[in-house]
């Protein structure tokens, strides 16, 4: 507990966070690019065909984690914004600054592998089942965030701003999610859906969840990246950033 | 005398009646802003015979989403007002500093604003209806889902208002900020309006609409109120 | 007569305490380490250039930005009134004092209102909506609020801003009427308010 309170007023200096976290960042990247390149691998090539759709059920290797990740970020972003709004530590609006464009290329690369996925299963690029429909709302969500961080022109009120939406998006994402799924119950008229059936033979559930792995620790790598750089922009009037660039250019 | 003789004790319940009133008061001064969005309404609905084709059995399919969406959307290019005008003219500045708390001035102007913008349209929905040929059965259902859905509509855009209060040209980002929040609200309100076309009881789509309208209204205020006070900085 | 007075005023607790306030906008300080007292009977001149900080101090002192550095408390309620004075154009000035009555807790009946409008010189013109009104109209329409005495602490961002000498004069007495009754004031104003026995209070150099 006490050294949970430590890190926790640590975390009030962006600084000591900037100093902390570049070893982990780059450790992270690279753990978590070998867990993708592995997951992907051996789901890509190694894994066996699918039944139903034979070999173009694989690119949900990359589909899957991508869909998990983008949400999993959003929710980062809402926390991230509830701790800037309750406690005012700088370092979370820097996390949810940074945390937005991540989460919006996870999001987009689920769209497209969903699109991918789409074709050969469907006939049709685009398919409006309950994950796809998700995603886009999802990425409107994102979009709204950045956007409205954009347009407000001064970085404190931009960065409370953009916590309150990214809150208020992350209580709106279950109703969302829920009622997309209704939607889509009350449309549909046939009842396969796009992503797997929960019972999944090991062979195929193990690339998988290596995967899912690979891609958190590697996302998490990049969001630490992202946070440091947001960290040096914010405190670029402070005495450490320019002793830190000017020693840096020497 | 001392400062303690100036020391008034103002009441929330006064200052949310004087709020709506006041709004009110302001609203029918102008006359445009109060018919600009209903027309918007009837003319947009106008639209879709128009683009899809005036065949009653086309238009009826879809004339639960259309009357939908532009119910949402009407809603959404009135939210502007919402806040900008208080925020232009520095009434604003003494709304947050006077009402405490901030949340109930926040309610009363959201209150007000659906008197006159959620209100109307959901009063002139059958006429739309009508326009579309939506079966006489489902109109009841139509009227009670934008009873329940305009005040989310509403409560969630005075969130997106308040955030782009001070930005101008904030009118565009406000719509892009909140529609994808309306997402639940559009497919439950026009989903019991379809499952009543096809014979299926609505009640659960209306109960969630109503348990989403109370989750809005202890919810959004705040939210809207914080926003203010981050717009006024 | 006049030492005991100032005495005991000096006495009292201050209206508004505020220490080591520092703030900086787009890079540049407007004002470091600045500490200020307001007590009962006190009225304050805050003058400075253009750009020097005297809005962005007020609306500190005042709360309605919390980008700043160190405290300010206050003792009780207080009446802004800014730049943009708070006026709906198209409401009535009775209209709109009704309102601020209603929000500041004052229980001046519909009479009173009249006659605070008649005491800033609107009388005949409190129906008519305030864009129909001439600037210093306005102005002294927005300023009515402060007869609601609803507040010992007075915060006034440019209070004679569009006003002719008579409009001036008015304010004039209408700061000195609060400062006898115990009331303090703290304007920030590029011309003198003409009342005698203020503090001022200068802000920084131009941008």
């Amino acid at each position: 507990m006490g050294r949970l309170k430590t890190l926790w007023h640590r975390l009030g200096s962006p600084r000591w966070f900037y100093e902390i976290s570049g070893p982990w960042a780059a450790g992270s990247l690279i753990v978590g690019l070998i867990g993708i390149a592995v997951g992907l691998v051996w789901g890509l090539a190694i894994a066996p065909p699918d039944y139903l759709q034979g070999n173009s059920f694989r690119i949900m290797y990359l589909h899957v984690p991508a869909a998990i990740l983008s949400e999993s970020c959003y929710i980062l972003m809402g926390v991230a914004g509830a701790v800037l709004l309750i406690w005012r530590m700088k370092l979370a609006d820097m996390v949810v600054a940074a945390a937005a464009p991540i989460g919006v290329v996870f999001c987009i690369v689920a769209l497209l592998t969903g699109a991918i996925w789409g074709r050969p299963t469907w006939g049709t690029w685009w398919v409006w089942d309950a994950r796809t429909t998700s995603m886009l709302v999802l990425l409107f969500l994102y979009f709204g965030v950045m956007a409205l961080r954009q347009a407000v022109p001064r970085e404190e009120s931009a960065g409370r701003a953009a916590a309150i939406l990214a809150v208020v998006g992350m209580v709106d994402i279950p109703i969302i999610k829920y009622s997309v799924d209704w939607w889509l119950t009350l449309h549909q008229t046939s009842t396969f859906k796009l992503t797997s059936a929960p019972s999944m033979p090991a062979e195929m559930y193990l690339p998988l969840l290596v995967s899912v792995l690979g891609f958190y620790t590697f996302f998490f790598g990049v969001l630490l990246f992202g946070v440091g750089n947001e960290v040096l922009m914010r405190e670029r009037r402070t005495q450490w950033v320019t002793d830190l660039v000017r020693s840096r250019q020497s | 005398m001392t400062a303690a003789t100036f020391a008034r004790a103002p009441s929330i319940g006064r200052a949310f009646t004087a709020q709506v009133q006041r709004d009110l008061t302001i609203a029918f001064r102008s006359r445009s802003e109060l018919i600009n969005p209903l027309m918007f309404y009837v003319m947009g609905i106008s639209m879709f015979p128009l683009g899809v084709g005036p065949t009653a059995e086309r238009l009826a399919e879809i004339a639960p989403g259309v009357l939908w969406v532009l119910a949402l959307l009407s809603t959404l290019l009135s939210l502007d007002s919402l806040f900008r005008r208080d925020f232009d003219d520095g009434t604003l500045e003494q709304l947050v500093l006077n009402v405490d708390p901030l949340f109930v001035g926040v309610l009363a102007k959201v209150f007000a604003h659906w008197l006159v913008i959620g209100l109307p349209l959901t009063l002139l929905s059958p006429l739309a209806a009508l326009m579309l040929f939506l079966p006489g059965a489902a109109v009841p259902t139509l009227v009670l889902t934008l009873l329940l859905g305009t005040p989310i509509l509403s409560l969630l855009g005075a969130v997106g208002a308040a955030l782009t209060v001070g930005l101008k040209r904030g009118g565009l980002l406000l719509t892009l900020i909140i529609l994808p929040l309306y997402v639940p609200v559009l497919i439950l309100g026009a989903g019991a309006v379809t499952a009543v076309i096809d014979g299926v009881d609505p009640a659960a789509q209306l109960a969630w609409m109503a348990a989403i309208l109370a989750l809005m209204l202890t919810l959004t205020p705040f939210a809207a109120a914080l926003a203010l006070r981050v717009g006024l900085e | 007569m006049r030492a005991a007075s100032w005495t005991a005023t000096a006495l009292q607790a201050p209206l508004l305490t505020a220490r080591a306030l520092g703030c900086e906008r787009d890079g540049r300080v407007l004002f470091n380490d600045l500490d200020l007292d307001i007590r009962p009977g006190d009225v304050i001149e805050l003058t400075g250039p253009n750009g020097s900080g005297k809005t962005t101090l007020l609306r500190c002192l005042a709360g309605l930005t919390g980008d700043f550095d160190g405290e300010v408390s206050h003792a009780g309620r207080f009446s802004y009134v800014g730049h943009r004075g708070g006026l709906n154009l198209q409401l009535t000035p009775l209209q709109n004092l009704r309102w601020s009555a209603a929000i500041e807790g004052s229980n001046a009946s519909n009479e009173s209102l009249s006659s605070l409008l008649d005491g800033v010189g609107l009388a005949g013109y409190e129906y008519l909506p305030c864009q129909q009104l001439s600037a210093g109209q306005q102005r002294r329409a927005a300023l009515a609020r402060l007869g609601l005495d609803t507040a010992a602490l007075w915060l006034l961002d440019e209070p004679l801003t569009a006003l002719d000498d008579a409009g001036c004069a008015l304010v004039r007495d209408l700061l000195a009427r609060h400062r006898a009754a115990g009331g303090a004031a703290l304007c920030a104003t590029h011309q003198s308010l003409g009342l005698e026995r203020t503090r001022q209070h200068a802000l920084g150099r131009a941008a």
